[in-house]
């Protein structure tokens, strides 16, 4: 184990996401984005999420978020009952994740190190932890020694090492990942796999959408599969296809 | 804080035109407005201090009076005024009833044409008598006037108020053309602002947005926003006060004071309400559109 990473708040054994018969039904739409959801992730673990653009996967990961609500059935994240979490508590829950996308979204005309302690500071952390954390974080990616550099300088894989350094520095039990490595080269991804992989070693439970049958077939871990708003697979060491 | 601090001034750097255009229009209706509770505590003053001074008058006929109340060539009898007199102190809307004579009115008529060529151009004989009366409520003149006017013996029931009436109606209208004029652009600038806000929040979409997933609470999103409406506003307010100030001292002490000294003038106390109406207005200029502008941004 990296021993810089750990720290990572323990949770309670057991989920720490949990869909219950979930369906979710856009306003104005007619067929539900999500169906019937009867899911339990466990803590520490590593889970891909895969399914082609439009199964649900997105939706998937924002009904987590609580960036939406589901039309009917119960949410669980982080021992906190979504449906039951008023406004005002949602930041706290997402305190509790880390979030990657595929684009970074990083702040540009900033450094690698501001873009990391905005994390923090935006929480409201103290500027002592702030500067203990952000240089600590930074060295876990593998990016110590660029802290000074403007983000638009580094390459994609750089930029997607930022992201997971400010995703991870608040040191969240959960990481969500969308679609980490499409924008990156085979090479690159798997630089970034095995980082998201000793970040999950270390105990923080992974979820990553992909649509990466290399990655996915690689790494051998818990393979969750959505077609068409509906959970068709379920299955512990799986690969991105059927065999 | 530094953050929030460092935030706020470079949205007010990057929006300095928007910034400078809300402070003056906040300036301008602010001052309007401020203008119009200076001119609505002027009026009441007035009404004040004159509705107290004046009374009504009713006026008893003479040999030379005319009227329909009155015999040509004869003065009101004794009967006719007691009668007269009778039916005003028993009318409880009457406060205080005065018998000016005819001696006394002459005396009244010198004093007040003294040194001119009205001086002496009267008898004591042509002066009316009169009774004067002071309402319990000055504004509840009606029926007492109309008590006493059709009475033989009364020549005229003059009432001042009505004349004042007028004059107040009009101050009235100059008071509620400030009061609508000053609101339309106050709602001006409000939208102004919200607008100034929605840019702004617009320009930082990005940061919101990883804010809101880091878990940044609304309030520390909203803050820098809040507090840069809240400066422009206050910086308005600020102007504003100081233009009612040199209105006040310049218009108002310097000027008017001196010319009509016979009116009741507003003071620095009252300069003082208008203000603290001004500050709170501009306060609340500030953050209900901010509120509104950033709502979106902020939905979780």
């Amino acid at each position: 184990m990296h021993p810089l990473i750990g720290g990572a708040a323990a949770l309670d054994s057991g989920h720490v996401i949990r869909f219950q018969d979930v369906t979710k039904t856009y306003e104005g739409q007619r067929r539900a984005a999500l169906r019937n959801i009867d899911v339990e992730i466990e803590a520490e673990e590593f889970v891909f999420l895969v399914g082609t653009s439009g199964s649900g996967k997105s939706t998937f990961l924002r009904l987590i978020l609580r960036e939406l609500r589901p039309s009917s059935g119960s949410i669980h994240v982080a021992g906190r009952d979504l449906n039951r979490l008023p406004s005002w508590k949602v930041p706290g829950l997402r305190r509790q994740i880390g979030m990657i996308f595929q684009d970074f979204r990083l702040l540009p005309g900033k450094t690698v190190y501001d873009n990391v302690a905005f994390a923090l500071q935006v929480i409201g952390r103290p500027r002592r932890e702030i500067r203990s954390k952000v240089p600590e974080t930074l060295e876990l990616v593998g990016l110590g020694s660029k802290g000074d550099r403007m983000v638009e300088e580094l390459s994609g894989g750089e930029q997607q090492r930022v992201a997971v350094a400010r995703a991870f520095v608040n040191r969240p039990p959960i990481l969500i990942a969308d679609e980490p490595t499409g924008n990156l080269d085979p090479a690159t991804s798997v630089g970034i796999m095995k980082l998201l992989d000793r970040i999950n070693r270390a105990g923080t439970t992974v979820l990553m959408a992909t649509h990466d049958s290399t990655v996915v077939d690689q790494m051998r871990k818990r393979v969750i599969e959505l077609d068409d708003g509906e959970l068709v697979r379920d299955q512990t060491k799986g690969v991105y296809g059927y065999q | 804080m530094r953050y929030t601090l460092s935030e706020t001034w470079s949205g007010i750097k990057s929006n300095i035109s928007m910034t400078i255009a809300v402070i003056v229009t906040m300036w301008v209706s602010l001052s309007l407005f401020g203008a119009g509770l200076l001119a609505y505590q002027q009026v009441e003053l007035m009404k004040g201090g004159w509705y107290d001074k004046i009374e009504i008058s009713v006026f008893l006929c003479n040999a030379d009076s005319t009227g329909d109340n009155c015999t040509p060539g004869e003065d009101v009898t004794e009967d006719e005024k007691a009668a007269i007199e009778q039916t005003l102190r028993e009318n409880p809307e009457v406060a205080e009833v005065h018998h000016e004579t005819k001696e006394e009115a002459f005396e009244e008529f010198q004093k007040a044409f003294a040194g001119t060529s009205m001086e002496g151009t009267v008898t004591v004989e042509q002066m009316q008598e009169s009774y004067r009366i002071k309402l319990v409520d000055p504004e509840q003149y009606e029926g007492v006037v109309s008590a006493v006017v059709g009475m033989p013996g009364v020549q005229a029931v003059q009432d001042l108020r009505e004349v004042l009436d007028r004059l107040f109606e009009w101050l009235g209208l100059l008071q509620w053309g400030t009061v609508i004029a000053s609101a339309l652009l106050l709602l001006a600038a409000s939208l102004q602002i919200a607008n100034t806000i929605r840019m702004a929040a617009f320009a930082r979409r990005r940061e919101i947005g990883i804010m809101r997933l880091v878990g940044a609470s609304n309030f520390y999103i909203m803050l820098p926003f809040l507090l840069e409406a809240l400066i422009s506003a206050l910086i308005g307010a600020a102007l504003a006060c100081g233009t009612l100030a040199l209105g006040m001292q310049f218009l108002i002490r310097q000027k008017a004071q001196v010319l009509i000294q016979a009116s009741p003038w507003i003071g620095w106390q009252h300069a003082g309400l208008a203000m603290g109406g001004v500050a709170i207005v501009a306060i609340a200029l500030a953050i209900i559109p901010t509120l509104v502008a950033t709502r979106r941004y902020l939905r979780v």
